[in-house]
């Protein structure tokens, strides 16, 4: 013991101030040992008593909690998206189904290098140059937590091949996806439609019908046609899985299912045949036509011209062909139909004729003597007949038989535009019909009120005058109407003036249950009309085809086909004569043609137009009576409608 | 000789050194590891025979260890802290860069970790120091223990590697406590450290304080720092009292535990055996440290004593630090759970270590004669 006094702490004796021991003694020494190791006993007793109050801290009194995080880690409610149901023709054909096929999808948030990731896949599977433009311009038009479509309907093959090399790609997935195939492609496409991908737009409309939840999963939604305006009929029911997920998001195993119930099944008052029928007789022509069946407002045919393949805007279309559809002159995207306003040239004339009758301005045997021209008052300016000296003396009959211009120049000038405005509008014109393929333009059917609300500056412009009547008399001017607003006046007419709503379902059917829920017809109203009137005008759209404008594209007819011929036009010739050879394709009259067959017991009224077609009698005419025909005896003569651009002939001008 | 009589040799021979209660514990330790390895690694039969061949080597050094007498192994303690120092100052030198820390020392055949060495060479060391001047021990000689202990964990550190340096420390400060360091000076360095806290704070590298951080609040950053430790919770949380059942950890199996069969193994035990488990585990480490500390009460030498205690204080630090941590009540650090995580490295460490233990037990008499 060297220095004692100097590290005596007290306490224990021979215990230093720095706590060293300075005992001999084994058995105190050993003593002392043994008490800093009851210490250190009691310092692990703390420990793992600390430990053990964690645990029941953890484990007991905040279970519940963690238990809850632990299965909202590994449980993930997934939707099943429904089938979208079959659209059919009024023959149970199949017009728009669904199937299920394999999708290489990639979710751009995953990946690093997306360009390098598609060159990859690329090694694997065939990626054209389309399928990468596709990507692009989804991706584009994306939000980036989705996951998209890179390559579509892959075989099993490349599924195979993608399989096994899943793994060097994080982020790429082989999805099965229901995709939607249009089996008759551009035929009736306008009617159809088609389905794409949900857009902001979508979802906005989405949440308007408080169907959110419903959309959960789904990525397509109806866009054009009846996929758009019978989309809820469609879409179904979502299902909902619950999955227990891994960390990765990988579904391990289901536990609980909720299925999907498919949507509904949709058969159309179209006939696919007749469709057929009617777009090979336009050829490559532009234009509408509309089948009504007078009866009850089925549409037979919906037809515009040209029509798109449905096909390709399903998974997003490319934007190669998404520039030639719509940068294309001939507007294939336009839905002719019921977007389509147009002049309706002379098929105004019998709908003119019954306002005189009803209105008392004219009775069916008061004449006028026609000079080949119109003149108001003394020296003003000439409307021109199209027939040149003049039709001679002309009543009601012949006026719409060989569609007699001045006659009506007569009429329009002692007719004011208002009644004019009135009457017409029952018939459908100049507004909307409630007509269930969304998109329905109004046109135009003039009257005062409306060229006073017309946008503009000159008080010209909206003070309605004497020579805007006259123009209207013959269906030009102001009048703009769509083929459908002619179908279904021609079909009203046809029923003898009661009208039905046009319509082109025809029932909904529950896949489920078998159900089929109809589309009643519904009368909507019975014009004010008496029906002698309406019959003397039936009866003149028979003489249009017995021995009118219509006698040579309804020469020998098995049936008794009532019609009317009308010409538009697109260019104003001031007075010169009409030289199509001379007038550029474009600028050429637009060819009407409206009919109803048989004429005793109507099955079918239509109204077809030819754009930039010339005489309605030649271009329109031909392929009414295609359309009649086929429907009517149940079969097509054979060979093309009617050429395109014959030259005028005097004997075919009366129009 | 029979052939019974020579198994009967061998067997002595082989049990002789071993204390069938450490040894029994340490294997019902183990085998309740190996059942939650099995689940942790998804029944991989692979992960499983590979610990076993650990386990294999573990046990023969340990019986090696326990053959070995206290003063012998107290004449290896000199060359091995300094071959120890001399290999940190070369990682310090040469060391090769690993995840951004300088831990490891190529040797040519392989790199050694020359701290996993310093784990058992300084309480040797400094258990050597005391026993050399036992009976006069004095002031000068803790303040050359504090030396001797602040060279490694300077160094280690420096690395950097925080965890294993406070480790290391808390070794040496096991051997001093024991040799009974006054309250006083232990009172003071609690102050001191405290009141040093904000300078430590400064020296500390970002993920360190990072770690320090996301420990006081997991939710600061769920998944990142934060990820590891949130999940833990969640699958001790969720397991309850009695366990979701063995193999039933969702949290295990669907892939959500990282780290889960090596630190965070006390994770999937909590998740599948529940409170019930983890009492049971529990109870069983303190029958391990408990015999532990009747060994090192037993112990004949002071360089025994304080070697023994020092690991047994060891073993518990670790058990007790990663349970902690893996149940939020530590920041994370790389801790093992002794005879519980998967890896040959740490069963070895922990076997040598018994085998000290055990060493001290069978060797106690034969000194005290």
């Amino acid at each position: 013991m060297a220095r004692p006094t100097l590290f005596d702490s007290g306490g224990y004796r021979g215990r230093r101030r720095f706590g060293a021991l300075e005992l001999r003694d084994p058995q105190r020494e050993l003593f002392l040992f043994r008490r800093r190791l009851l210490y250190a006993f009691l310092f692990v007793l703390l420990g793992f008593g600390g430990l053990f109050a964690r645990f029941v801290h953890l484990q007991v009194v905040q279970h519940g909690h963690y238990r809850t995080l632990a299965d909202s880690n590994r449980i993930a409610v997934v939707p099943i998206v429904p089938n979208r149901g079959v659209i059919t023709d009024r023959n149970g054909v199949v017009l728009a189904q669904s199937f299920s096929a394999y999708t290489l999808e990639l979710t751009p948030a995953r990946i690093a290098n997306l360009d390098q990731t598609i060159d990859q896949l690329a090694e694997l599977v065939d990626i054209q140059q389309r399928d990468r433009k596709r990507f692009k311009k989804v991706l584009e038009e994306s939000k980036n937590f989705e996951s998209l479509p890179l390559r579509t309907k892959l075989t099993d093959e490349e599924v195979a091949r993608l399989a096994v090399n899943r793994f060097r790609f994080p982020g790429v997935e082989i999805k099965a996806r229901l995709f939607r195939h249009y089996p008759f492609g551009e035929v009736a496409s306008h009617a159809v439609g088609y389905i794409g991908r949900i857009n902001d737009r979508d979802l906005e409309r989405i949440a308007e019908w408080e169907e959110s939840a419903n959309y959960k999963g789904s990525d397509y939604i109806g866009k054009v046609g009846v996929e758009l305006s019978y989309e809820r009929e469609l879409h179904g029911t979502t299902g909902v899985e619950e999955v227990e997920v891994d960390s990765g998001g990988r579904a391990v195993r289901t536990l609980s299912r909720v299925a999907p119930s498919s949507g509904n099944d949709l058969r159309l008052s179209l006939d696919i045949k007749l469709q057929e029928v009617a777009e090979a007789a336009f050829g490559d022509r532009r234009g509408a036509l509309v089948a009504i069946d007078p009866k009850t407002g089925d549409i037979l045919a919906f037809v515009s011209k040209p029509g798109f393949d449905p096909n390709l805007f399903v998974d997003g279309i490319d934007p190669t062909n998404w520039q030639l559809y719509n940068e294309s002159p001939d507007k294939p995207l336009l839905n002719r139909p019921l977007r389509g306003a147009y002049p309706p040239g002379s098929t105004i004339k019998p709908f003119l004729a019954l306002a005189a009758l009803t209105s008392g301005k004219r009775t069916q045997h008061q004449t006028i003597s026609d000079p080949g021209y119109f003149q108001l008052g003394g020296g003003g300016h000439r409307w021109r007949d199209d027939k040149v000296g003049g039709h001679g003396l002309v009543d009601m009959y012949k006026s719409i038989v060989v569609s007699c211009d001045t006659y009506y120049y007569v009429l329009a000038s002692e007719t004011d535009i208002d009644d004019t405005h009135r009457f017409l509008s029952q018939l459908g014109f100049g507004r909307k019909n409630d007509v269930d393929i969304e998109g329905e333009l109004t046109g135009t059917l003039p009257s005062r009120e409306w060229k006073r609300r017309r946008a503009g500056n000159r008080v010209d412009d909206r003070k309605w005058y004497l020579g805007d009547s006259i123009s209207a008399g013959i269906g030009q001017g102001y009048n703009a109407f769509t083929p459908m607003q002619l179908a279904l006046a021609t079909a009203t007419i046809a029923n003898d003036g009661v009208a039905f709503r046009p319509h082109i379902a025809k029932s909904i059917v529950n896949t489920k249950s078998g159900e089929q829920r109809a589309v009643a017809p519904q009368p909507t109203h019975t014009i004010a009309a008496k029906p002698e009137h309406i019959a003397f005008v039936k009866n003149a759209l028979v003489g249009v085809n017995r021995e009118g404008t219509g006698a040579r594209a309804f020469a020998g007819t098995k049936y008794v086909a009532a019609g009317k011929t009308g010409t538009a036009q697109v260019y104003s010739l001031k007075g010169e004569k009409y030289n199509a050879a001379k007038i550029d394709e474009r600028l050429r009259d637009h060819a009407w043609f409206i009919a109803y067959a048989p004429a005793d017991k109507p099955r079918i009224a239509l109204a077809v137009l030819v754009e930039n077609g010339g005489f309605g009698a030649q271009a329109a005419a031909p392929i009414a009576r295609k359309v009649l025909d086929f429907h009517v005896l149940g079969r097509a003569e054979p060979g093309a409608a009617a050429p395109i651009s014959s030259p005028r002939d005097v004997d075919d001008t009366s129009d | 000789m029979g052939f019974t009589e020579v198994v009967g040799r061998v067997w002595e021979v082989l049990t002789r050194r071993i204390d069938s209660f450490l040894f029994g514990s340490a294997l019902a330790l183990f085998g309740v590891g190996l059942a939650t390895l099995f689940s942790a690694a998804d029944q991989s039969v692979a992960r499983m025979s590979s610990q076993l061949m650990s386990f294999a080597l573990a046990l023969v050094l340990m019986w090696v260890l326990a053959n070995i007498p206290p003063p012998t192994l107290a004449r290896a303690a000199v060359p091995l802290y300094v071959v120890g120092v001399l290999l940190l100052v070369g990682v310090a030198l040469f060391g090769v860069v690993v995840n951004g820390s300088r831990r490891w020392l190529n040797v040519g055949v392989a790199r050694i970790q020359p701290s996993e060495l310093m784990k058992i060479a300084l309480p040797l060391m400094l258990a050597w120091y005391f026993q050399k001047f036992e009976g006069r021990i004095n002031w000068k000689d803790f303040a050359v223990a504090a030396v001797l202990i602040a060279v490694p964990v300077y160094l280690i550190k420096r690395q950097p590697d925080l965890g294993t340096a406070l480790l290391i420390g808390a070794s040496g400060f096991y051997v001093l406590f024991l040799a009974g360091l006054s309250w006083k000076i232990i009172g003071g360095l609690a102050v001191a450290g405290g009141a040093a806290g904000p300078f430590f704070w400064s020296q500390l590298h970002d993920y360190q304080r990072d770690r320090i951080l996301t420990f006081l609040d997991p939710s600061r950053d769920p998944l990142g720092a934060g990820y590891h430790s949130t999940q833990a919770s969640i699958a001790i949380g969720s397991g309850g009292i009695i366990g979701k059942g063995w193999l039933n950890g969702t949290q295990t199996h669907l892939d959500f535990l990282p780290e889960r069969h090596t630190d965070f193994v006390f994770a999937v035990f909590g998740e599948e055996f529940g409170l019930l488990g983890a009492a049971l585990l529990l109870v069983l480490y303190m029958l391990l440290i408990g015999r532990a500390l009747v060994i090192t009460a037993n112990a004949s030498t002071l360089f025994a004593r304080l070697l023994a205690g020092a690991v047994t204080l060891m073993f518990f630090t670790y058990a007790f630090v990663n349970m902690g941590m893996v149940s939020g009540l530590l920041p994370v650090v790389g801790v093992p759970l002794p005879l519980m995580s998967y890896g040959g490295t740490a069963l070895v460490s922990i076997f040598i270590g018994l085998g000290v233990l055990m060493s001290v037990q069978a060797h106690r008499t034969l000194v005290k004669s």
